[in-house]
């Protein structure tokens, strides 16, 4: 069979013994970008994407720059969970649950179930894309414009499950986040939009500026203002590992993860940033204390982690298959293919099949090596937060300086860093949760872009949104996801009725 | 007791902390032990800093680093590529005319430096006044390519279907300014006609549309389409270049297909601040002739899809030249397009 075959061969070569240390050496770097505040994956590849031109193989330099990559997710929960420091979107979400589970004491569970459930989601995908990267890729194409717009509409209006508190706080974060990400040139005119005039901005404002200034810098300014919640952080740290109980709670929703984030990360469109999103959104959805959420519910940790890892693999469908980057660091891989003589496209698969299928089991050691370098390191992490803050907070605020600046040697981002620290202290202290903010600023440019994309390839008809029908379909399910969230009354309504069939 | 157990974790984590950050940062540190130089003039002593106006993996910054090792052994010191983003280029190019003009900072830029002025009314520096030319370095070949289920076939088909079908018809490409966004505009402009466009933010989601069938045609470097037109995924009709590309050696060239009026490559030059004394640009000059002329590069150029400029185009005279008649060529286009 073609697929034992495939399979064979790729383990054969990722297997290799220089493979296996690339792969060693690709997860290892990622984890620690992924752990430093403000340098992500994009800029890690980006940095170390010219050492790969000195490679023979490049098998081995793909399968490095993969490991960055998927690393750099895993990593990227770390600081999340301990330090309330997302270093890239999908992190943003983890740091909602995870660190409140920090600050109980549950820091070690935490990042063990965040490191369990990626590796769950991690196999799972690779399975995916042996087995079905061809039919997805297809299927993935299928979705034009118009389907991303619906997509995206459906994604903001499930995101207002991401407030713990106000739902029109939480829709105000939503739209301030949308308006920061109109920050910079206008990608169909060339006009630039609140540049104040600032050239620096035309590229628009930074995400891991954002997240770093809203999260960690305003984390540090909360500490620093009121002393007691400072003392309050739990130096006895309890229970490292996740208890049963707590295994039997991340199995539904590591699972649902999976699929959801799968699903996503192949539509090369950007619908992997959706993935940690639409997972924390379903689990709030589905759950029977959906109150838990935003106060350290373990599935709010275990779901949005597993969706990132499994959408980070699948994500690379679009490339392997047909040679089309979904995101930046696809880009960047592209670039790498070129380097080494390989052009990106639809002949890949059959012209370089050690390669392919090499990467494609790369994936599932390199989540292997992962665990095994992560869930011994869950100790020393735990650990961070009892280093005192005199020394933790300059560190952090250093590192996300060196970590910024180093994005494209812009001192903009930097201070854009430090503005964003005192918006969000200011939005903490008036009850405004940032995690909003941050997905509008995401899918923002994504909305608006795929509407008037929309509107210009059916020429100003803005039917099109309807007549396509999974287009409609993603509407449809706004609609039904906005009146969910109108009318808690229903809901509360069904919970009591479930009550007492049981 | 209890002191000694709280250090020894901040400790360790200051460790693995800077364990990290070192290694995250000699990636983008390269040594700094370049050999003394033999040059008459004493230059170059120190390392050459080659500013990128692109990410690290695009073409621009691939060439840039291609030449860059040759030259670097030839000069007896490091070639240190620098990326600085944004702005299609301008915040680069601004940064690089206000550097010392010593030869120790070179700028790498593509057509993008001849149509900024069009594209930007608000430009920091003047691309013919701020700057001196060292030498072209390359010109890569655009192609016009279709969705695979799109009607023409040929060249000539596409321009007959695109004049009777002028309202329907949707044109992509890789964001304003952007090498395919040019070459769609003067496609438009040799036709006669105008089409509705359709912006991407680069040539990847603009090609996974193509290739999805969401968009009609599209023109962009060999570099981005060679891969999908070998595969089949999408249909080719022409290279924009006077000569055809060895990769694609059944793929007409525009004059070939009747339209010779659609002549357009990216072309690749390497700039130092105006001031830069004449002898030190000659050093570099040499130094780009003697790379262009490198096996390595003649062959890792090819699998791009694209060659080293002949030997008198690599000079600043030439490239000077061309600068001046592209800033021409495409102040008219843009100007035209903008205006109506």
């Amino acid at each position: 069979m073609d697929l034992v075959d495939n399979l064979a061969l790729g383990f054969s070569t990722a297997l290799q013994w220089q493979n296996v240390l690339f792969c060693l050496l690709g997860v290892a770097l990622g984890t620690a970008v992924g752990v430093l505040p403000g340098i992500g994956p994009t800029a890690a590849i980006a940095m170390l994407l010219p050492i790969t031109f000195g490679f023979d193989d490049p098998t081995s330099a793909l399968i490095m720059l993969a490991g960055i990559y998927y690393g750099a997710q895993y990593g990227g929960s770390t600081t999340a969970i301990l330090l309330n420091l997302p270093g890239e979107s999908s992190a943003a979400v983890t740091a909602i649950d995870g660190h409140r589970m920090a600050l109980a004491g549950h820091a070690g569970t935490a990042l063990a179930v965040a490191a369990i459930g990626s590796f769950v989601a991690g196999t799972v995908a690779t399975v995916v894309l042996a087995v079905a990267a061809p039919p997805l890729s297809r299927a993935a194409l299928s979705f034009g414009a118009a389907e991303y717009f619906s997509l995206v509409v459906l994604g903001l209006i499930a995101s207002i499950a991401l407030a713990s508190g106000s739902t029109l706080k939480a829709l105000g974060m939503i739209v301030l986040g949308i308006l920061l990400g109109t920050v910079g040139q206008d990608l169909y005119t060339g006009a630039p939009r609140f540049t104040f005039g600032l050239r620096e901005l035309y590229g628009g404002l930074n995400f891991v500026s954002l997240a770093v200034g809203l999260f960690g810098v305003a984390e540090i300014l909360r500490n620093l203002h009121d002393p007691r919640t400072r003392q309050r952080i739990v130096r006895r740290v309890t229970n490292l590992w996740p208890s049963r109980a707590d295994l039997r709670r991340i199995v539904g929703p590591v699972l649902r993860a999976t699929g959801i984030g799968s699903a996503l990360g192949v539509l090369p469109g950007g619908g992997h940033v959706l993935a940690s999103y639409a997972s924390y959104a379903v689990e709030k959805r589905i759950s029977r204390h959906p109150e838990r959420f935003g106060r350290g519910a373990i599935e709010g940790v275990a779901g949005p982690e597993s969706a990132n890892n499994a959408a980070a693999q699948t994500s690379f469908i679009p490339l392997l298959t047909l040679g089309l980057p979904a995101h930046p660091v696809m880009a960047l891989m592209v670039g790498a293919f070129i380097i080494q003589g390989i052009t990106p496209g639809p002949d890949v698969m059959n012209d370089q099949p050690a390669l392919v299928w090499g990467l494609i089991a790369s994936m599932w050691i390199g989540n292997v090596l992962l665990v095994l370098l992560n869930l011994p390191l869950i100790g020393l992490w735990v650990r961070m937060l009892t280093v005192p803050y005199s020394i933790l907070f300059p560190t952090i605020v250093v590192f996300a300086c060196i970590g910024t600046y180093s994005l494209g040697q812009n001192p903009y981002h930097v201070l854009a860093v430090a503005f964003f620290g005192v918006l969000g202290f200011v939005l903490v202290r008036s009850g405004c949760e940032p995690a909003p903010l941050l997905l509008g600023f995401v899918l923002g440019p994504l909305l608006e872009e795929n509407l008037r994309r929309a509107l210009l390839i059916s020429r100003g008809d803005p039917s099109v949104f309807l007549t396509r029908p999974i287009s409609a379909v993603l509407l449809v399910l706004a609609l039904v996801a906005l009146v969910v969230t109108a009318l808690p009354a229903i809901r509360r309504k069904r919970e009591v009725v479930f009550a007492e069939d049981e | 007791m209890r002191r000694e157990q709280r250090t020894t974790p901040q400790r360790s984590v200051a460790l693995v902390f800077l364990a990290a950050s070192l290694a995250a940062l000699t990636a983008c540190v390269p040594g700094t032990d370049g050999g003394d130089s033999d040059q008459a003039s004493g230059f170059p002593e120190d390392d050459i800093e080659v500013i990128v106006p692109f990410a690290a993996g695009g073409p621009t910054d691939t060439v840039t680093r291609m030449i860059g090792e040759p030259m670097g052994e030839s000069l007896g010191v490091q070639i240190v590529v620098q990326n600085v983003e944004g702005a299609g280029g301008t915040v680069a190019a601004g940064q690089a005319a206000t550097a010392a003009p010593d030869g120790y900072t070179m700028l790498m830029h593509h057509i993008g430096m001849s149509t900024a002025p069009a594209l930007y009314d608000d430009l920091p520096y003047d691309p013919l006044t701020d700057f001196e030319t060292v030498g072209l370095v390359t010109e890569v070949p655009m192609t016009i390519i279709a969705r695979k289920d799109f009607e023409p076939n040929t060249l000539e088909e596409l321009v007959a279907y695109v004049e009777a079908n002028q309202d329907t018809v949707t044109l992509a490409h890789a964001g304003v300014g952007s090498a395919s966004n040019l070459c769609g505009l003067l496609l438009q402009d040799a036709i006669g006609v105008t089409l509705q466009e359709v912006p991407y933010d680069g040539t990847g989601p603009a090609l996974a549309d193509l290739v999805g069938g969401q968009v009609d045609f599209m023109c962009d470097q060999t570099t981005n389409t060679t891969g999908q037109i070998t595969g089949g995924e999408v249909k080719a009709y022409a290279v924009t270049t006077p000569e055809r590309v060895e990769s694609l050696p059944d793929l007409p060239t525009t004059t070939e297909a009747g339209l010779p009026d659609l002549q357009v490559s990216v072309w690749h030059g390497l700039y130092v601040p105006a001031g830069t004394p004449e002898d030190v640009i000659a050093v570099l000059t040499e130094a780009l002739q003697t790379a262009l002329a490198d096996q390595g590069v003649i062959d890792q150029m090819a699998d791009l899809g694209t060659a080293p400029v002949d030997a008198d185009q690599a000079t600043p005279e030439a490239h000077r030249a061309l600068l001046e008649e592209q800033i021409g060529v495409w102040g008219d286009i843009i100007g035209a397009s903008q205006g109506g």
